[in-house]
């Protein structure tokens, strides 16, 4: 197969407010390769789920659409897929997993049902073969005693298991794409682990791309080859991992990498102070102007930044940077 | 994040020891001591409308004996009513008609109110709008005449009394089942099924309104004794199928006598007055069995 599997073009989706129109996403481009897993790193409210749910086809209706830019997967338009279509790509050629799973889960059914139920509307499997197929699922989630479990109902199970069924429902018809929108926020610190090894693990046998929403820059690190960085729905930076950690191109991103805190090894009265990013996200209202929407919290600031928007400015090793002093960072 | 160290066995998250939601919701029903009272009642009558006709196999509409024989005389439980008819049999036959009723009545409004609550609830916007107008028209009706006339129109029989109450009666059910497509649409797990492609009707119909039962269930539950107090209101007024038995009929049709045989129209109304009265109290015990809000009283 030739080109990128899925390919974002000058995306602009647009919520209709009390206030008005506003655009949550401004103008994103990006790529997804075959077996890449892709981050989305950002702040709350910067519009990493939004672009999921575009993705998906699964905007608030009535609320948000897609006003500019095109979604191609596969060599497949989705911003003007027919509604039947998009509902045979979800769950079937993309699917996703949710930030709560304690929710996620309908908690009148077993969690098999749900399992077989993705499996007999996509693939058409009889109810015993998808049933059967429920139990490996389930074994390859790494739930022990699969057979033994899937009678179980949400109820019976913790957050990390619940979690690792939705991941099984998801993987169920051996999607190409699997967006995981913080997948690990609402779980402990040791379970998290083991669900990223896991996303990990199936991601090298199956070969499923993985866009994987996070604000975990030490997941991104972990898991992702490439990474965007968003702010107030434009993309910030894009690149590789491995180079925007060693040397970010947008100040933003420097912020959020020097956010992360590190265990030292002598604890000591005098701590180093965790550094913040200081200001918060631009209210909705702001997200449309000519300017760079996070100058007011940057300490690099010139003129130019409030006159007008920095535009993605390329660098040889492949990162890209929407900053007016990218190169100075 | 560092590598997590190879273990032999994953030590799973300990499973939470979770009881069964239906165990819980019995025991809350049973802590209710009137609602389990109201159950036991409720059995015994239903046993009685079951089974009573063969155990007690006199025809309520033979004449018997001598009219107005008070209870207890004459070999006759409950005496006999203005035609010499034995009032026991009576009531037993006309237990079988109440309830089945009432339980028909409730079925047909709660197919009314679930569908269109459920439509309105689920697509919102216009069909939402046009739905609720329509059932605030219905609400604002005067429901016994509406009723009324209906079955003056297109005869009092039993099927018809049935649809009748149906009709007058599904507005509370419609507003409720709304209500709760309006909450659980926005949950999370709806969300995921739209996620993994479930249809509109799939999602309407197999994800939300399982999880919407609870407060319908509750409101069935008092529906049944409110459509059985209904068809004895139609009753008394004449307008029941003459071929069967039931309470209400035996009250009106005895409603002249009532004060040289009050009998007559007293067993019956407590007959009714007893089965709504559990019906009630089951409702209540189920509405503490099924809803959460109510459960840290």
């Amino acid at each position: 197969m030739s080109g990128p599997l899925l390919k974002v073009e000058n995306l602009r989706i647009e919520l209709t407010t009390r206030d008005g129109v506003c655009p949550v996403i401004d103008d994103l481009s990006f790529e997804l390769e075959h077996g890449e897993n892709l981050s989305f790193v950002g702040e709350s409210g910067c519009g990493k789920s939004m672009t999921a749910l575009a993705i998906m086809g699964l905007l608030p209706e009535g609320v948000g659409r897609v006003a500019a830019g095109s979604i191609t997967f596969d060599g497949e338009e989705l911003t003007t897929a027919s509604r039947p279509r998009l509902r045979d790509i979800r769950g079937n050629e993309i699917s996703m997993i949710f930030q709560e799973p304690m929710t996620s889960l309908n908690p009148v059914y077993t969690i098999g049902e749900q399992i077989a139920e993705v499996l007999r509307a996509h693939q058409g499997l009889s109810q015993k073969a998808a049933w059967d197929m429920a139990v490996e699922l389930l074994d390859a989630v790494r739930i022990p005693n699969a057979k033994g479990r899937v009678g179980d109902y949400p109820f019976q199970m913790s957050g990390g298991q619940r979690q690792r069924v939705m991941i099984a429902m998801a993987l169920a018809c051996q999607p190409k794409i699997l967006i995981a929108d913080e997948p690990t926020t609402a779980l402990d610190v040791t379970v998290q682990a083991q669900i990223f090894d896991l996303l990990r693990d199936l991601r090298k046998d199956t070969g499923t791309s993985i866009i994987l929403i996070t604000h975990d820059m030490g997941a991104v690190a972990e898991m992702a080859e490439r990474m965007i960085v968003m702010y107030a729905g434009r993309g910030a930076e894009i690149g590789p991992v491995d180079q925007i950690i060693d040397h970010a191109r947008h100040p933003y991103t420097k912020g959020l990498i020097s956010c992360v805190p590190h265990i030292v090894d002598t604890l000591t009265d005098e701590r180093a102070r965790l550094t913040e990013v200081p200001g918060i996200v631009p209210g909705l209202a702001e997200f449309g102007r000519d300017m760079c929407l996070f100058a007011s919290r940057c300490g690099m600031r010139v003129e130019r930044c409030l006159q007008e928007r920095p535009p993605m400015q390329d660098f040889e090793n492949g990162q890209r940077a929407a900053c007016w002093r990218a190169e100075e960072v | 994040m560092t590598e997590t160290p190879q273990m032999p066995e994953m030590p799973e998250e300990s499973i939470p020891k979770v009881r069964h939601p239906a165990a819980e919701a019995w025991e809350m029903f049973a802590r209710n001591h009137a609602a389990v009272v109201g159950l036991i009642v409720l059995i015994l009558i239903t046993l009685g409308a079951v089974f009573g006709p063969m155990l007690y196999p006199t025809d309520p509409f033979d004449m018997v004996w001598a009219p107005f024989s008070p209870p207890g005389q004459e070999g006759f439980l409950l005496g006999t009513d203005y035609l010499g008819r034995d009032l026991l049999a009576m009531i037993i036959n006309g237990a079988r008609v109440s309830l089945i009723i009432g339980l028909a009545a409730a079925v047909v409004s709660i197919f009314i109110g679930v569908t269109i609550g459920a439509l309105a609830g689920f697509y919102r916007g216009w069909v939402e709008e046009a739905l609720m107008r329509f059932t605030e028209f219905f609400q604002v009706l005067p429901t016994l005449l509406f009723s009324m006339v209906i079955v003056a129109l297109f005869g009092a029989s039993l099927p018809m009394i049935t649809l009748a109450i149906g009709i007058v009666s599904w507005t509370a059910v419609a507003r409720i089942t709304r209500s709760e497509f309006l909450r659980i649409r926005e949950l999370e797990y709806v969300m995921a099924s739209r996620a993994s492609g479930a249809k509109n009707m799939k999602l309407m119909f197999r994800v939300i309104l399982p999880n919407a039962l609870p407060p319908i269930i509750v409101q069935s539950a008092l529906m049944v004794g409110s459509a059985i107090l209904f068809e004895a209101g139609l009753s008394f007024l004449g307008l029941t199928d003459p071929n069967v038995v039931s309470w209400g009929q035996i009250i009106g049709s005895n409603r002249q006598y009532i004060l040289d045989a009050s009998y007559t129209v007293t067993i019956p109304g407590l007959a009714i007055f007893i089965t709504v009265l559990a019906i009630s109290l089951v409702g209540d015990g189920l509405n503490d069995a099924l809803n959460p809000k109510l459960r840290q009283r």
